[in-house]
């Protein structure tokens, strides 16, 4: 008989910080750079260089910290992580054991019933980056590009209270859009800016005690998490339910085969010998500091979700697709500062549909849409004052993304302006009843479904400007009427 | 008297006078190096070229009107310094075809003083050592008995001063590697506090441990050139960020007064003629004007085995880089990546090297790490919080800076216990980051012994003071071994 399992979920997450210089050394942290021009001496751990922080870095996690209700350290230390690797210059990686920059804070996702859940944060803390290894066009042999090492790199460790591969996803979600919001992480997983370790375990329902976990590492996209975790926990099931047990170990996660393979097990684990690092000083953090800090936090989602529920009367939902960014979110405070607040819900809707799939579409971002707010606004006060009909304003909208007019231009040019004639609306009618004498016997005849045929009909004769309102009550009452 | 025996003082109003150019003493001490250094292997490498092209900048630096205690000046290197352009061996095979892509800080800033490059001295590998015989260039011969070791680390640069082919030279001390070799060379060798001269560029051994310092004949000279180097470095973090005193300025300030404590725990137990040198240096002193007495720190003699848990671990991280991927040696042929590692640096290291890279991975090894690192740092507080309350009853700590005088090349090599028990009387100064010198006081055997001083932190004015004072009162520092005046 099956057992009813339990899941249990905590990822690392390493958000890479949006420094300008690495973390201990002054070269450049830019993307895409040609192998190795962005690596100083620190970086090649030439014998006799240092390591010296980078001031913004701290900041960078501090703001992260006071966003999720953190403490932070006053003190805290620097460790080298040991081992060794070709893309580790050193021998050791720099981050932090014991004493992390950030203490214990928590975040709330919600999920699709629409309660809310908060996962804790263990702590997060900072450390350098490690190069990259190529094989590519290699023959033989293996290259070591060593523009990454040392970029920094904050960790931000979860406590494991995510009970499904859904809300791993809602919550690195949640911890994707903080960073952006916070501005110190651009975000793109693509380029691996963002990218978490999940540690996966499961239990019967009930059962106190954890399962035994196996950690994947490197999941670059929200759907490869998902699919990752939904994976493992299959397998894991099935292998206990077939009387195996899990051991610990760290698995990697193969997109093309959406399967997880062993990569070593705790037995072969690095004993990495952390130890203070002697080079440098433990990092002292004063109140001043993090008042500065904390004076300098933006609007954090979580509180714009709020103020748009509120003030703008938007569902829940609405407003927590709305805050998601902070481009979306100005984007749509812009159309509402056009359109009114009392149509708030009217611009949530076009943000969220049109917009947001034309978006898609060309896969832009937000702030690159072709349509600015004002325009969209334009737009939106036009179905408001019934110049046309939300129906005819998607093809407005369409000929505004495309041709770059405003609303009114382009209604003005195509004579989309609705027709709110009433004897106009009649007149349509009237024809429109008149060339389909069946279709009218049928309809009184009780066939109600032919209404919509008619309000086609005059749609059509109308080039669908007719006023929807009005030709749904004049088309009423002349077949009712007979 | 010979140009090698002036003081630093004395060449520099030479040159100012112009009774000789920085070319013209600058080859005099090649010179003197192409005929000696064969007998002592005191350098490495001589850059003869560099430095004669160093000396002339100098000299047109000096035409155009800049002085400087140290423009013109010859000196000598310890191999652990980049040098930009030099190969900086570190005295190992790892990095026998090294070339330093840059400067260290203490190198750019005696280059800035003006100051001429003469050479790299040789060193124990690493700076692990106290005789220099694990330097894969061969030992050092100590200039007073070709037989007898300089001691190490920094031995070259003690025999070479000692021997007169430069007026200073620049050491490391991370156990006793300046004071030790200064003591069994007949010199005076200075090592700051932690963080007051920088790291930067400096072939780490024992991060929390090492630190630059210099060797001269005479305290003054010392004075001129530590002042050179001393100072704030942002390239360091634990660098510190405190004024430099002019150190030359307040070398004769009187001693009435001055509170010297005599260690008890370092002179318990002294072999009894080196008992005598340190009892008659405390004499000279109280002649001075200064007040001895006799200080305990119970925990002192627990400096060795904490040294060697700290010092080992991180020595082993720190010697990680050294893996034959970006540079140094490689191994010829690797078949993996394993291989690549564990030949590279199985040649690629000497023996002592490799025993404290085990030692020190061992001690941070999960299960072990309580019990040795944590307690080895834990006993190391304990030691500083002795130091800072002997500094509470007086200005400066006296001692020997070594149990014997040298010893004979291979004596000690193959008993590793042994010859760490060399640095019985500095390692405390290391462990709590303190200043220290060491200065000629006598003979045993014939051979040259140090009386050490110690003081709390930033007291390298006071130190320099002291012993230049006893300085004057004696003529151990002025002796030349024979056939090196």
């Amino acid at each position: 008989m099956m057992k009813d399992w339990e899941v249990v979920i905590g990822l690392e997450i390493h958000a890479q910080l949006a420094t300008r210089s690495k973390i201990f050394s002054g070269a450049a942290t830019a993307y895409g750079a040609a192998p190795n021009t962005q690596a100083c001496l620190v970086d090649l751990a030439y014998p006799g260089v240092l390591p010296v922080l980078n001031a913004e870095a701290v900041r960078m996690a501090v703001k992260f910290g006071l966003a999720i209700g953190a403490q932070i350290a006053e003190r805290s230390i620097f460790a080298r992580k040991n081992y060794f690797y070709p893309d580790l210059p050193k021998g050791y990686q720099i981050s932090q054991y014991e004493l992390p920059i950030v203490g214990r804070g928590a975040l709330e996702i919600v999920l699709d019933d629409g309660t809310t859940q908060r996962i804790g944060i263990t702590r997060a803390h900072l450390e350098e980056d490690a190069g990259k290894s190529l094989h590519e066009g290699l023959a033989n042999a293996t290259g070591i590009d060593l523009n990454r090492a040392g970029t920094p790199l904050l960790e931000i460790v979860s406590e494991p209270d995510m009970r499904s591969a859904k809300e791993a996803v809602a919550y690195m979600k949640k911890v994707h859009t903080l960073v952006r919001y916070l501005e110190i992480c651009d975000g793109n997983m693509q380029e691996g800016s963002f990218r978490c370790d999940a540690n996966v375990s499961v239990r019967p329902r009930g059962s106190e005690k954890f399962g035994t976990r196996a950690e994947i590492k490197n999941l670059n996209s929200f759907r490869f998490v998902e699919k990752a975790i939904q994976h493992e926990v299959a397998r894991q099931i099935e292998l206990i339910e077939n009387g195996g047990t899990v051991v610990q170990e760290t698995r990697l996660y193969d997109s093309d085969r959406d399967e997880t393979r062993s990569m070593r097990s705790k037995e072969e684990a690095n004993d990495y010998r952390y130890f203070p690092d002697p080079d440098l000083l433990p990092l002292a953090i004063d109140r001043a500091f993090i008042e500065s800090v904390r004076a300098s936090l933006p609007e954090l989602p979580d509180q714009k979700a709020a103020r748009f529920a509120s003030d703008y009367q938007l569902s829940r939902y609405d407003a927590g697709v709305l805050s998601a960014s902070r481009e979306t979110g100005a984007y749509f405070e812009a159309v509402v500062a056009r359109v009114g607040a009392a149509h708030a819900k009217l611009a949530a809707n076009w943000v969220m549909g049109e917009l947001s799939s034309a978006l898609n579409r060309e896969n832009l971002e937000i702030d690159a849409s072709r349509v600015a707010p004002p325009a969209l606004g334009g737009l939106l006060e036009r179905i408001v004052d019934g110049t046309i009909s939300g129906k005819i304003a998607k093809e407005v909208f369409e000929a505004m993304w495309s041709e770059g007019r405003d609303a009114d231009a382009i209604i003005e040019a195509k004579g989309l302006r609705q027709i709110t004639d009433v004897g106009a609306i009649a007149k349509a009618i009237d024809e429109v009843v008149a060339a389909n004498p069946k279709q009218l016997a049928d309809y009184r005849a009780g066939k109600d479904k032919l209404f919509g045929f008619f309000v086609g009909q005059v749609m059509k004769a109308t080039a669908g400007k007719a006023n929807p309102a009005q030709l749904n009550d004049l088309l009423k009452a002349k077949l009712g009427g007979g | 008297m010979t140009w090698h025996a002036r003081s630093i003082a004395e060449l520099a109003n030479a040159l100012e006078r112009r009774e000789l150019s920085s070319v013209e003493l600058t080859r005099h001490f090649l010179e003197r190096i192409g005929a000696l250094n064969g007998a002592l292997n005191a350098l490495i490498t001589v850059t003869a070229e560099r430095a004669l092209a160093e000396a002339a900048v100098a000299d047109r630096r000096r035409a155009a009107g800049e002085r400087g205690p140290l423009l013109g000046i010859p000196l000598i290197h310890k191999d652990i310094f980049c040098t930009d352009g030099v190969r900086t061996s570190c005295g190992s095979r790892m990095l026998d075809n090294f070339v330093a892509p840059y400067d260290a800080t203490v190198v750019a800033r005696l280059k800035a003083a003006g100051a001429v490059m003469l050479g790299k001295a040789n060193m124990d590998e690493f700076a692990m050592g106290s005789s220099n015989e694990t330097s894969f260039y061969g030992p050092v011969h100590n200039p007073w008995d070709l037989d007898k070791v300089p001691g190490g680390s920094s031995g070259g640069s003690a025999a070479a001063v000692a021997a007169r082919l430069a007026p200073f030279s620049t050491g490391t001390d991370t156990g006793g590697s300046i004071r030790q070799p200064a003591a069994l060379s007949g010199i005076t060798g200075i090592k700051p506090t932690y963080g007051r001269v920088s790291r930067y560029g400096m072939i780490a051994f024992a991060s929390s441990l090492d630190q630059a310092g210099v060797f001269a004949r005479s305290a003054a000279d010392a004075a001129i050139a530590l002042g050179a180097i001393a100072g704030f470095d942002p390239r360091d973090s634990t660098s510190v960020d405190v004024p430099v005193p002019d150190y030359a300025a307040t070398l004769d300030g009187p001693l009435a007064g001055l509170r010297i404590g005599l260690v008890k725990e370092f002179s318990e137990a002294l072999e009894p003629r080196n008992g005598a040198l340190i009892a008659a240096a405390l004499d000279v002193f109280r002649s001075l004007g200064a007040k001895t007495t006799t200080v305990s720190l119970p925990s002192l003699p627990l400096s060795v085995p904490t040294y060697y848990v700290v010092a080992p671990a991180e020595c082993s991280s720190n010697l990680s880089r050294f893996d034959g991927v970006r540079f140094g040696y490689r191994c010829t042929d690797p078949k993996d990546l394993r291989d690549l590692y564990e030949r590279s640096r199985g040649e690629g290291f000497g023996a002592e090297v490799k025993r404290r890279i085990m030692t020190g991975t061992y001690v941070l090894s999960a299960g072990y790490f309580d019990a040795y690192y944590l307690k080895a740092q834990k006993v190391r507080q304990l030691i500083a919080g002795e130091f800072g309350a002997a500094f509470q009853q007086v200005d400066l700590l006296i001692g020997p800076t070594t149990p014997t005088p040298a010893f004979g090349i291979g004596a000690k090599i193959d008993d590793p216990v042994t010859m760490y028990l060399n640095d019985i009387y500095t390692i405390g100064a290391n462990l709590a980051g303190l200043p220290a010198i060491s200065a000629p006081c006598g003979f045993v055997e014939g051979l040259p012994m140090g009386v050490q001083l110690i003081g709390p932190p930033f007291s390298e004015g006071r130190l320099l003071n002291a012993v230049h004072r006893y300085q004057l009162a004696t003529d151990w520092h002025d002796r030349a071994a024979p056939g090196y005046a």
